[in-house]
């Protein structure tokens, strides 16, 4: 009884959603692109997603957490069909209402079109009953999977990863110039993997998960045992700087301009790790060290910008950029030296807009260009010789991007286990305590903002060199908001997570002002934003590739004394993990 | 001439005057006991000398200097190492982090030596580690092998309490500030610490403060006792004096019956 009231209930959450969905015209963008040619578009994977997902959720039921989910497929099913039939009744309902009312004065986006998204094109008698059906099945789908053996749910989610990926990431697959034939045999002329494809691609991947699941974790191991030195993961990382050195040529156009867009963020990703994940200073004013490194490149190298005008090369402009950015840290850092927290976080956000005010006002237009920003930046010259190279070249671009990733990656690791990352550490565990431990905290946190201010500014400083031009609006909230986001997606404090973060943020849903992989996201990207950071702070606070320290913290009170010494293994390997950054 | 010389020492908290004209001064290589019923003002009184409260009104002279209104970080400097009565370490650093987080001030590697990996900071590092090592084995093998690495929250009561010892000798004082050092410890371990603490002065040319409740802790540890009520000294002296004295006696079980007849 009470279990069927939670199915219930799971019911009205997913029906909800769904017409939530339909209603803001997120199925009808989704339609456009074909995952699979020629049943699935994204539009009906998102729709039946939902009940699917929260299928697996009804199957578990109100399961007692000592003992862990009842795994029953039969049961799971039921439950899963009963929650998507309620789910497919809910949203039918909707769809009808919209059908029957012309509610489009209101709400621009419940028109016809979205009836027939949401009726899979059956209109809405049949429709309604297919709709509901659907639901219903894909509810049970999901219950009953999540019913089985861990063999088959692991296979099962390797197929369906695997599948999505390559469906999803066509244009990243079809713009790797070298395999382009090849490749492109598998996806149909149209859009969309063809159905053949995906089930091949799936069964490939069932049985090679199954084939050679856990080998990965025992050749890691035994990786650590043959080469205790860790010279072989020396050379592999040198592996992955030469791939990340050959990568970019392989590379098409598009793909360069999203990663160029993607080692922005991990930049300014690792400026604000330093900053709020490794001293525990909550800045949401980052963009305006981001916006100092950008206009100040500007004003330095533009012969544009009207009054200050001495047309540096980029590389002195940088060196000066760095003194500025410096100064900016400074300026900013020390009037909060005493706030904490919440307080904190609120200064810091009027500061980042007081920047963009300023660059906008009438007083700086001179300098700044105001609302006409500044254009005609040049590019980057390469020393000796007579190349400039900007943003019209991606391919070549990027490794001046890489450049700076790897220099802040170097100094963000070399920090964080020296002194001054143990002072930062120690401030964010407890300033009162590391003050009495002898850390001047005062030092610590201006130290803090210059080295994050600075890291901001090479991304800034490359903006304006690839764009070729500043304005205002690159500038906003958004962008610190975003930057915060990537870094707890991937986990603060942790350099890897920052890579993970920014790829997975930037690079799939693409940035505030740039489209990602998933271009259909572009309008629901605030939404996507939203909704992900909503579920990292439930389900995974630690991010995704998690500091060790972090994840020590936040779940301090699963670890009694006894439960770590238990855990110990797990511990240490995550420790080699993070030692290969 | 004495290590430590206050004078006058008041600090009041809105309407509450936690320390009223406080004078107290210890001498190198002392060992005293501050002791005094709840609220009497004791852990404030170490607060205002570690510099985490400024005082209202008073002076702190330490070695010489005087020390009234600096920032805990220059007064740790100084030479002055306290802990905390609630243990407070960094609970999710490593033992061994915890007491080289201790070694900050006397060190000095900055960002650009850690980033440019200059062979002075890592000859620091490795120092700084070595120096930890050596005062965790003050505490023998109970924070010594694989505790090192283990995060201090997975530490025993009574070894958090240790390590907070330990990082607070890390920073090299001359005098240390013990908050309760041997609360919520078995009598096994506050005898083990007791030791110890003698040990501080002896081995290791400590000057010693010591909160306590504990009367035979006091008893044993102690050069002098001061005991102090609502903020005020009332007392001072031996053990046996103090433990004795009417005003303490008063202090910590009341007015005696029969003195109500007066």
């Amino acid at each position: 009884m009470k279990d069927l009231r939670y199915t219930r209930f799971l019911g009205f959450i997913s029906g909800l959603t769904m017409a939530f969905t339909g209603a803001i015209g997120m199925i009808e963008v989704f339609n456009q692109r074909t995952l699979i040619d020629p049943f699935l578009t994204m539009g009906t994977l998102m729709l039946l997603g939902i009940p699917a997902v929260i299928g697996v959720v009804a199957a578990k039921g109100r399961s007692n957490p000592l003992e862990g989910p009842t795994r029953d497929p039969l049961r799971g099913a039921l439950a899963g069909l009963i929650m998507g039939l309620i789910a497919g009744v809910f949203a039918s309902l909707f769809v009808l209402l919209v059908d029957t009312v012309d509610l489009t004065e209101f709400f621009p986006n419940l028109r016809p079109a979205m009836v027939d998204a949401m009726t899979f094109g059956f209109g809405v008698p049949v429709g309604l009953a297919v709709l509901s059906a659907a639901s219903g099945l894909a509810g049970a789908a999901g219950g009953f999977f999540s019913g089985m053996s861990a063999d088959i749910r692991r296979g099962m989610g390797a197929a369906l990863a695997w599948v999505l990926g390559f469906s999803l990431l066509q244009g990243v697959v079809a713009d790797i110039v070298e395999v382009r034939t090849v490749i492109r045999a598998i996806y149909s002329p149209q859009d969309g993997l063809q159905w053949w494809a995906a089930l091949i691609i799936g069964a490939l991947a069932w049985w090679l998960t199954l084939r050679y699941q856990g080998t990965g974790k025992t050749f890691a191991k035994r990786v650590r045992e043959a080469d205790p030195k860790g010279s072989l993961r020396r050379s592999l990382i040198g592996l992955a700087i030469l791939m990340a050195v050959f990568l970019p040529m392989l590379l098409g156009g598009i793909l360069n301009e999203l990663l160029i867009n993607v080692s922005f963020f991990i930049l300014m990703g690792l400026g604000l790790n330093i900053v709020v994940g490794y001293a525990g200073l909550l800045d949401l004013g980052y963009v305006a060290f981001f916006a100092v490194g950008a206009y100040g490149t500007a004003v330095l190298t533009s012969p544009l910008s009207s009054t200050v005008n001495p047309e540096m090369s980029w590389w002195l402009a940088l060196l000066v950029v760095i003194g500025l950015a410096a100064i900016a840290g400074i300026l900013v850092g020390t009037p909060v030296l005493r706030m904490r927290g919440d307080y904190l976080a609120i200064v810091t956000l009027g500061f980042g807009e007081m920047v963009r005010i300023l660059l906008l006002s009438d007083w700086l237009t001179p300098i700044f260009g105001g609302a006409q920003g500044i254009r005609r930046i040049p590019g980057i010259p390469i020393p000796f010789t007579d190349i400039t190279i900007s943003g019209v070249d991606p391919q070549l671009f990027i490794y001046f991007t890489l450049f700076f990733v790897l220099i802040a990656t170097y100094v963000s690791y070399r920090a964080s286990t020296a002194r001054v990352g143990r002072a930062w550490a120690a401030m964010r565990e407890d300033e009162e305590v590391a003050e009495a431990t002898g850390v001047s905290t005062v030092s610590a946190k201006l130290l803090a903002f210059v080295t994050g201010a600075i890291i901001a500014s090479f991304a800034g400083a490359l903006f304006s060199a690839k764009v070729g031009a500043v304005f205002t609006n690159s500038f906003d909230l958004l962008v610190s908001i975003v930057v915060l986001l990537v870094v707890i997606l991937g986990g603060m404090g942790s350099i890897p997570g920052i890579y993970v973060g920014s790829l997975v943020l930037i690079g799939l849903l693409g940035g505030p002002k740039s489209p990602g992989l998933l271009a259909e996201f572009g309008a629901y990207k605030l939404l996507f934003y939203g909704a992900i950071l909503v579920f990292m702070m439930l389900k995974r606070p630690e991010g995704l590739w998690p500091s060790k320290l972090r994840s020590r913290e936040l779940h301090i009170g699963e670890l009694s004394q006894d439960a770590w010494l238990e855990k110990k293994g797990e511990f240490s390997s995550a420790d080699g993990e993070e030692a290969t950054v | 001439m004495a290590l430590l010389e206050i004078s006058g020492l008041s600090k009041a908290f809105g309407g509450v005057q936690a320390l009223r004209g406080l004078d107290f001064h210890i001498d190198e290589g002392e060992i005293v006991s501050v002791i005094g019923p709840n609220g009497a003002g004791k852990t404030s009184f170490f607060n205002v000398i570690s510099g985490i409260f400024s005082p209202d009104e008073g002076s702190i002279i330490f070695d010489g200097d005087d020390v009234t209104h600096h920032a805990p970080s220059e007064v740790t400097q100084r030479g002055i190492a306290r802990t905390f009565q609630n243990v407070r370490l960094f609970a999710n650093m490593t033992v061994l982090e915890n007491v080289m987080v201790g070694q900050h001030c006397r060190t000095k590697a900055g960002i650009l030596g850690a980033i440019f990996n200059t062979p002075s900071q890592r000859a620091e590092e490795e120092m700084i580690g070595e120096k930890a090592r050596e005062i965790l084995s003050f505490f023998g093998t109970r924070l010594a092998g694989y505790r090192l690495d283990q995060p201090a929250f997975a530490l025993s009561y009574a070894n958090r309490r240790r390590l907070e010892i330990a990082r607070a000798m890390a920073t090299e004082p001359r005098l240390l500030l013990l908050d309760e050092p041997t609360a919520g410890m078995n009598p096994r371990e506050t005898i083990e610490l007791t030791g110890k603490i003698g040990e501080m002065r002896d081995d290791r040319g400590l000057t010693v403060v010591v909160i306590s409740h504990e009367m035979n802790v006091v008893e044993d540890v102690s050069d002098r006792v001061v005991v102090l009520d609502h903020g005020v000294k009332i007392a001072e002296g031996g053990y046996a004096d103090v433990s004795t004295d009417d005003d303490v006696i008063e202090a910590y079980l009341g007015r005696p019956a029969e003195s109500d007849d007066d």
